[in-house]
C-alpha cells in the first residue's frame, strides 16, 4: 500500500485526460475499500430484514463470536501477504487450549495457564517456519498441513478421551466470556491484537521488510533484508494469535477441547480474502483480515436469525469467497491499466 | 572526457573462477576510476556477468583479489559490497512493485531508531527517508508520475530511473550497471544515459555493461572487452574503432 503521502503533487505533471487518471484512481480506491462498502450494505439490509439484528444483545453476540476468527485472521493475513499461508491455524488453537487445560489442572493460575496457551501456540508457528525456510520447501502449505494433523492427533492425545475438559482460570473467562459495558472483553482482544499488527506492520522496519518480501522476494534478498528471519517471524506471530484466540475462545466457553477450531484455517483464509486483500503477496492491510471476519460473522449471524440452514451458510460464504477472489483479479486489471496509462503520461 | 590520473577506487586483480568444468574467468584484471565509465563488453558467456557477479559479492573469487582504494576486500554477500559501497543494478533492477520509490529507496537500510534495537524492531524514520529520497530524484532529474504510488504503476524508463538513482544514494565507491537500457525504448534509453552521464559527473566509478555500441562509444571512457573468460583488449572507443570493438568481442580478426 502506498501508505505515505508526501504531498510532492508538483511531480506529476499530466494535464491532458486528467479526469481519467482522476477515474482510474478512484476505481483503485474504490476497489480498496469495496469489501467494507459491501459490509456496511450488508449490515443494513440485514437489519431491516431481521429486527433483532441490530439489538445490542446480538451486536454484542456477533462481537463476541467474531473475536477468535478475526484475531487469527490477522495472522493469518500476515502470511498471506509473504505468499504463504497457515493450514495449522485451527488445530494449532486446539492443541494450546487443551494443553492451557492441562496446566489448569496441575495450578490455577492464569498467568501460567495463557501463558502455556499463547507459548504451545508460538512453538507451533515457529515449527512451521523453521521447517518451510530452512528445510526448503516449496510452499507452507505442507508443513502447515502437516502441523494441523500432528497438533489435532497431539491434541486429542492429551486430552485422553475427552471431547472437553471443563475448567478455566476466573481471569480467562473474563478475557473470553464477559463484557465491559454491554462490550464483550474479547472485542478489547481484538483490538490490542489489531494495535499491535499496526505497530509492527506501519511503524516498524519489520513491517516494511514483510511487504518487501511478499512483493519481490528475491530482490529482497539482493537488497540484504534477513529474509529467513522475516518469515520465520511471520509464522511464529501467525501462531501466536493461534494462542490469543485460544484464551479467548477457552475463556468463552470455559473449557478446552481438542475438538475446537474445525475448519478455522479456512474461515480466516475466507476472512482474508473476502476482505480484499491479494494471494500475489506484499499486498494488503489489517483492514481486509477485520472487515471479512466481520463479513463472516454477520452472515453466519443473520443467517440464523433468519433460521436458514447451516448449509446454506457454507454455500453462502463459498459464493462470497468467488466473487472476492474475482474483486481481486478486476482490481490488478486496473492497476495494469493504470499503469500504461500514466507511464504514457509522463514526459 | 576525464582523464583520471588518481588510483583506481576499484582493481581487481588476476581473477580466476571456476563453475565445475567451466573455467568463466581466466586471469583477469579490472580498474576503475572516480569520474569514468567503463564499459565491459563481451559476447554471451564471455563472463561478464560472472565478474560483475564477483565484484558485487554475489560470488566468490578462486584466485585473485578485488581492491578498494588500494586495500584488498572480501565481498562474501552483495549486502558486504553494498556496506563496502559498490552497488549494482542488475537487469531485473531489484524493485518492489509494491512499494513506492521512497520505499524502495531504503528497502534493506532503512532510517530508523533507536540504534540499541535490533534492526527489525526500530521505528521508521519517513520523513527522513522521504524527504532524502525526493531530494535524490529531484538532483537527477529523474520525473516520476507520482512519489507516494507503488511503482507498479511507473513505466520501464521511469523504473530504471529509479533502480539507478537508488543506487547512486547508497554507492560510495563503485555503481555497476547491468545492460540498464535492454529494455526501453529510444526515448526512455536516452534518459538512462543522460542519467549515467550525470553520475559519472558526480564523481562516481560506473561500470556499464551493454550490447549496444553506439552507447559505449558515446558514453565510455573506456572499454574492457571479455571474451571466453579472458581479457581480449582494452581500448578507449571511439567512432573510429568501433568496428575494431566488434571483431574483439565476436573473436574475428579486424
Amino acid at each position: 500500500m502506498a501508505s505515505e503521502a508526501t504531498g510532492r503533487s508538483e511531480v506529476a505533471p499530466p494535464r491532458s485526460g486528467r479526469s481519467e487518471t482522476l477515474a482510474i484512481s478512484l476505481g483503485l480506491r474504490l476497489l480498496s475499500v469495496g469489501p467494507a462498502l459491501i459490509l456496511v450494505v450488508l449490515v443494513a439490509t440485514i437489519g431491516l430484514i431481521a429486527p433483532n439484528f441490530l439489538s445490542p444483545g446480538n451486536v454484542s453476540n456477533i462481537l463476541a463470536q467474531t473475536a477468535v476468527i478475526a484475531i487469527v485472521a490477522m495472522g493469518q493475513q500476515l502470511v498471506i501477504l509473504t505468499r504463504g499461508i497457515d493450514l495449522s491455524v485451527g488445530a494449532n488453537m486446539a492443541l494450546a487450549t487443551v494443553i492451557g487445560g492441562l496446566a489448569f489442572r496441575r495450578v490455577d493460575s492464569a498467568p501460567l495457564v495463557i501463558a502455556a496457551m499463547l507459548a504451545a501456540g508460538a512453538a507451533v508457528g515457529a515449527i512451521n517456519g523453521v521447517a518451510y525456510v530452512y528445510g526448503r520447501l516449496p510452499h507452507p502449505f505442507i508443513i502447515t498441513l502437516a502441523t494441523l494433523s500432528v497438533c489435532r492427533g497431539l491434541a486429542l492425545e492429551f486430552a485422553v478421551g475427552h471431547t472437553t475438559m471443563r475448567g478455566m482460570p476466573d481471569a480467562v473467562t473474563f478475557i473470553g466470556g464477559d463484557s465491559t459495558f454491554g462490550v464483550p472483553n474479547s472485542f478489547f482482544v481484538v483490538v490490542a491484537v489489531a494495535a499491535a499488527v499496526l505497530v509492527l506492520t506501519k511503524a516498524m522496519v519489520w513491517g516494511r521488510w514483510l511487504f518487501a518480501v511478499g512483493g519481490a522476494p528475491e530482490a529482497a534478498r539482493e537488497m540484504g533484508i534477513p529474509v529467513n528471519v522475516v518469515l520465520v517471524s511471520t509464522y511464529v506471530i501467525s501462531g501466536l494469535f493461534a494462542g490469543v484466540g485460544a484464551v479467548v475462545l477457552a475463556g468463552r466457553t470455559a473449557a478446552s477441547s481438542p475438538l475446537y477450531g474445525n475448519l478455522l484455517e479456512l474461515d480466516t483464509i475466507a476472512a482474508v480474502i473476502i476482505g480484499g486483500a491479494s494471494f500475489l503477496g506484499g499486498r494488503g492491510h489489517l483492514g481486509h483480515a477485520l472487515v471479512g471476519a466481520v463479513m463472516i460473522g454477520v452472515i453466519r449471524n443473520a443467517l440464523n436469525l433468519l433460521g436458514v440452514d447451516v448449509f446454506f451458510q457454507m454455500i453462502a460464504i463459498g459464493l462470497i469467497i468467488v466473487v472476492a477472489v474475482e474483486a481481486d483479479v478486476l482490481r490488478n486489471w486496473l492497476e495494469g491499466r493504470a499503469r500504461t496509462l500514466q507511464a504514457a503520461r509522463t514526459p | 572526457m576525464s582523464s583520471p590520473t588518481a588510483a583506481p577506487v576499484l582493481a581487481v586483480r588476476h581473477a580466476q573462477k571456476r563453475f565445475g568444468a567451466v573455467h568463466a574467468l581466466k586471469d583477469v584484471s579490472l580498474e576503475a576510476y572516480r569520474g569514468e565509465v567503463l564499459a565491459l563488453l563481451g559476447d554471451n558467456g564471455a563472463g561478464k556477468s560472472t565478474l560483475v557477479k564477483c565484484i558485487a559479492g554475489v560470488h566468490d573469487l578462486d584466485e585473485g583479489e578485488i581492491l578498494l582504494d588500494g586495500e584488498p576486500v572480501s565481498l562474501r554477500s552483495p549486502a558486504a559490497a553494498r556496506r563496502a559501497g559498490i552497488e549494482t543494478v542488475y537487469q531485473d533492477l531489484a524493485l518492489f512493485d509494491n512499494l513506492t520509490p521512497a520505499q524502495n529507496f531504503y528497502c534493506g537500510r532503512e532510517i530508523a531508531f533507536p540504534a540499541w534495537l535490533p534492526r527489525g524492531l526500530r521505528f521508521l524514520n519517513r520523513r527522513a527517508m522521504d524527504r532524502q529520497a525526493a531530494a535524490v530524484i529531484d538532483r537527477l532529474r529523474v520525473k516520476l508520475p507520482r512519489f507516494d504510488a507503488p511503482v507498479a504503476l511507473m513505466s520501464g524508463g521511469q523504473r530504471q530511473a529509479i533502480a539507478v538513482a537508488r543506487a547512486t544514494v547508497f554507492a560510495r565507491k563503485v555503481v555497476i550497471l547491468d545492460e540498464p537500457t535492454a529494455a526501453l525504448g529510444v526515448r526512455e534509453s536516452r534518459k538512462v544515459l543522460d542519467l549515467i552521464g550525470q553520475l559519472r559527473a558526480e564523481g562516481n566509478a560506473i561500470i556499464l555493461i551493454t550490447h549496444n555500441m553506439e552507447h559505449v562509444v558515446e558514453l565510455a571512457d573506456r572499454a574492457v572487452v571479455l571474451r571466453q573468460g579472458r581479457e581480449v583488449g582494452h581500448l578507449r572507443p571511439t567512432r573510429a574503432n568501433q568496428r575494431e570493438l566488434v571483431a574483439m568481442i565476436v573473436g574475428a580478426e579486424p
